[in-house]
């Protein structure tokens, strides 16, 4: 059996086509005037592993997506937990909720049009609009040596498709030789990052697919686990899921709290560049261009640091990459002081989100995720912006062949911050969104570098 | 022989060269301590993604070097400038974040203020830019401080430790730096040591921005650490150790400034238990007449 140990449980599919949807749900005082469409979800990354988090003062209750391909008969996760957990605390979630708050939260593209320079006033009038808007019960389970290891069987219970058993640990090589008896594969290093959690005197939940349960079911794919607990410790456990990695690996957390947004205390946290204008052309492929700017901006910080992607109350978004999470969704997820409600959400939500991903490799981050909730409550979304120019002839009246020239320095612009961005070549750029290629002097191309 | 003697010639010239230079610097610590705050700032700022706006920034200078000065005046107090205050800013500029701009400036004039208010024997209390901080973590409603936002890495941390150790030095209290740091750290070693965690975790504590600068600036401060260098050895001690428990048994964050302030009501106790000199930052002996810095000695007499 592979172990797979959390949270390195989800084995995600790449990219799928790019997702088209015309959306326009927003306040009158922050309008978006133009379309959504497109976003770049958590699946476009690799094995990134997904977890949704929600804190209520020492109230916590992790959901983790297990979007596992591999043979069910050999998945199985490990994951350290503050107490052991009665049967009521641990439930499966539906999966649609995952895509719920991932569609939510995903960073998004937003385009404009110029208009036309010709009609001078309502130029005049949209010239704001062309500006940014604000915008585990185991059924082999040997006893007959567990308590020569220090190895207790706190509880063992069928939740859903999936056998869980929590075990309490005295000593971490009791336990690893406890889950190779059992059949997990555990990868080598084990005891030594199992022995911390031991030392702190955490349990073990520790679960895997119950074959006949999940045939029950009649879905082929393994649905969240959700599990909740009592701690002073705002933390996630990453450590034990470095043991079976080969390189950096993705985390994508969603923490859903009631007045600020969320940001690791020992480990920098910042927002990726973004609402900027890039070129228009990356609409047909805004996930490689996300994907590309992710890596990017990951291998710049040296894999250091955790990025915000969303940051938001949830009781609107603009623009709307999806409609927020209803009361219900959000108490599914574990928001359990979100009041039932209506039919619909109620105008103010007392859920913040705070969509966080890391990429991360054993060096950089040597420490399990410490977070905490500020009181900060600014709205921040990873939006880019394509404004498409108006077809106009150069002679058409006096103000279109200003209006082009400028049109021309946007684009060189655009294609400087896209290749900034994501490091591509800035020649294929301008190629691939049709400039003309002209060679500039050196001083215009650092004056252009210059430029906002 | 010739030729040794004229390097030696020369050598002794440059030597009192140096020195003439060294005589010419600035005698009060806090020049340096604003100049290196300022770096610090500006670094951060621009390379760090600190989510500070130039607007807060602007507004809490304006309002604690103004409470400052209307203090003074209403005191008829002299010989008071505002080299403390603009340090006071800088501090609260780099640690304090806000979602809106009243809370930079209303905590700046309460940080300023209170070193007029809350006296003890002639010596203010608390550290302006901790209390302040306290403040604002504490009791306002978007306001926090970002831990995390220095980051870790070995450079980062070797600027503020060499430019920190040369502000405590001519301030004269790197001894409270140093205990500091030492009876942390080897908190944080015994810690990593009994829970059986890789060296890593420590390096990773070990290079903690937010740590070394409140090592080196936050704690450091002369004016409001006990007077007799044992007592503030001691003193820097049960920082230490109070700013472990908070986060590592207690798991609450922010420890170290919640340690030093929660601390601070001990300064004149031990003060008066130790008695020595109060630290004057213009005649700070670290500076004495030939512009030389002495090694390290203190300002006890005891």
């Amino acid at each position: 059996m592979n172990a797979l140990i959390c949270p390195g449980i989800a084995r995600i599919l790449a990219a799928a086509a790019p997702t088209l949807i015309c959306a326009l749900f927003a306040p009158a005082a922050f309008a978006f005037c133009g379309f959504y469409v497109g976003k770049a979800d958590a699946n476009l990354f690799n094995e990134a592993s997904q977890v949704v988090m929600v804190r209520d003062g020492d109230r916590t209750t992790i959901t983790m997506r297990n979007d596992y391909k591999g043979e069910l008969t050999e998945f199985a996760m490990v994951v350290p937990v503050p107490e052991v957990l009665p049967e009521e605390s641990i439930k499966v979630v539906d999966n649609v909720l995952f895509e719920r708050i991932d569609a939510y939260s995903a960073p998004r593209l937003a385009e404009y049009y110029d208009a036309n320079p010709c009609h001078v006033r309502s130029a005049r009038k949209n010239g704001l609009a062309g500006r940014l808007p604000q915008s585990l019960a185991m059924d082999a389970v040997r006893e007959k040596s567990e308590e020569d290891r220090g190895i207790t069987v706190e509880a063992e219970y069928t939740i859903g498709e999936y056998d869980v058993v929590i075990l309490s640990a005295k000593e971490s090589n009791g336990l690893e030789i406890w889950l190779r008896e059992n059949g997990y594969r555990i990868p080598d290093g084990a005891a030594q990052a199992l022995a911390p959690y031991i030392r702190q005197d955490l349990k073990f939940f520790v679960a895997k697919v119950n074959l006949a349960e999940q045939a029950k079911t009649g879905s082929a794919y393994l649905r969240p686990m959700q599990f909740s607990f009592r701690t002073e410790k705002f933390m996630l456990p990453i450590r034990l899921g470095m043991l079976n990695a080969r390189g950096p690996q993705d985390l994508v957390l969603w923490m859903l709290t009631r007045t600020g947004r969320v940001e690791a205390t020992n480990y920098r946290t910042v927002r990726l560049p973004a609402n900027m204008d890039i070129p228009t052309y990356v609409k047909g492929d805004f996930r490689t261009f996300y994907k590309a700017l992710f890596d990017e901006q990951a291998k710049r910080e040296e894999h250091r640091v955790i990025f915000t992607e969303y940051v938001w109350n949830m009781s609107w978004c603009d623009p709307c990459a999806a409609n927020p999470l209803t009361p219900a969704e959000l108490r599914g997820l574990g928001a359990d002081w979100v009041s039932s409600g209506g039919r619909r959400a109620p105008r103010a939500q007392p859920v913040m989100l705070t969509r966080l991903h890391v990429r991360y490799t054993a060096e950089t981050f040597p420490e399990d995720l410490m977070f905490q909730e500020t009181k900060d409550r600014a709205n921040y979304q990873a939006r880019y912006v394509l404004r498409h120019p108006a077809k106009v002839a150069p002679d058409a009246c006096p103000a279109a062949g200003r209006y082009l020239d400028q049109v021309a320095e946007r684009q060189e612009r655009e294609a400087k911050v896209l290749a900034t961005l994501t490091g591509w070549d800035v020649n294929d750029i301008r190629e691939r969104a049709g400039f003309a290629v002209r060679e500039r002097p050196w001083w215009e191309e650092w004056w252009v570098g210059l430029a906002p | 022989m010739g030729r040794v003697g004229a390097v030696r010639a020369g050598l002794a010239h440059e030597v009192r060269a140096a020195r003439a230079f060294v005589a010419r610097l600035p005698r009060d610590a806090r020049i340096y301590q604003i100049l290196f705050l300022g770096v610090l700032l500006g670094a951060g700022a621009l390379a760090r993604d600190f989510t500070l706006r130039p607007e807060q920034m602007a507004l809490t200078f304006a309002a604690g070097l103004a409470t400052q000065m209307v203090c003074v005046r209403a005191l008829g107090l002299e010989r008071v400038g505002v080299l403390s205050a603009l340090i006071t800013c800088l501090g609260l500029s780099i640690l304090l974040r806000a979602d809106s701009l009243w809370v930079h400036p209303f905590v700046a004039a309460l940080a300023m203020a209170s070193k007029f208010a809350i006296r003890v024997r002639g010596k203010h209390l608390f550290n302006p830019a901790n209390l302040g901080v306290i403040v604002g973590v504490a009791l306002i409603p978007g306001a926090w401080i970002s831990p995390g936002q220095w980051g870790s890495d070995i450079a980062s941390a070797a600027w503020v430790v060499a430019l920190g150790a040369l502000v405590s030095n001519r301030a004269q209290r790197l001894d409270t730096s140093w205990a500091f740091l030492g009876c942390y750290l080897g908190l944080v070693a015994a810690r990593v040591v009994w829970l059986g965690y890789e060296w890593g975790v420590f390096v990773h504590q070990l290079e903690s921005g937010a740590l070394l600068l409140f090592a080196f600036f936050m704690i450091s401060d002369p004016m409001t650490t006990p007077n007799h260098r044992s007592a503030r050895v001691a003193h820097a001690a049960l920082v230490a150790a109070a700013a472990f428990a908070w986060q590592f048994a207690l798991f609450m964050p922010n420890g170290l400034v919640w340690a030093l302030f929660l601390a601070t009501p001990l300064v004149p106790l031990l003060d008066r238990i130790f008695r020595a000199e109060r630290f004057n930052w213009r005649d700070n002996p670290a500076l004495p007449g030939r512009g030389v810095p002495a090694p390290r000695t203190t300002t006890t007499s005891s």
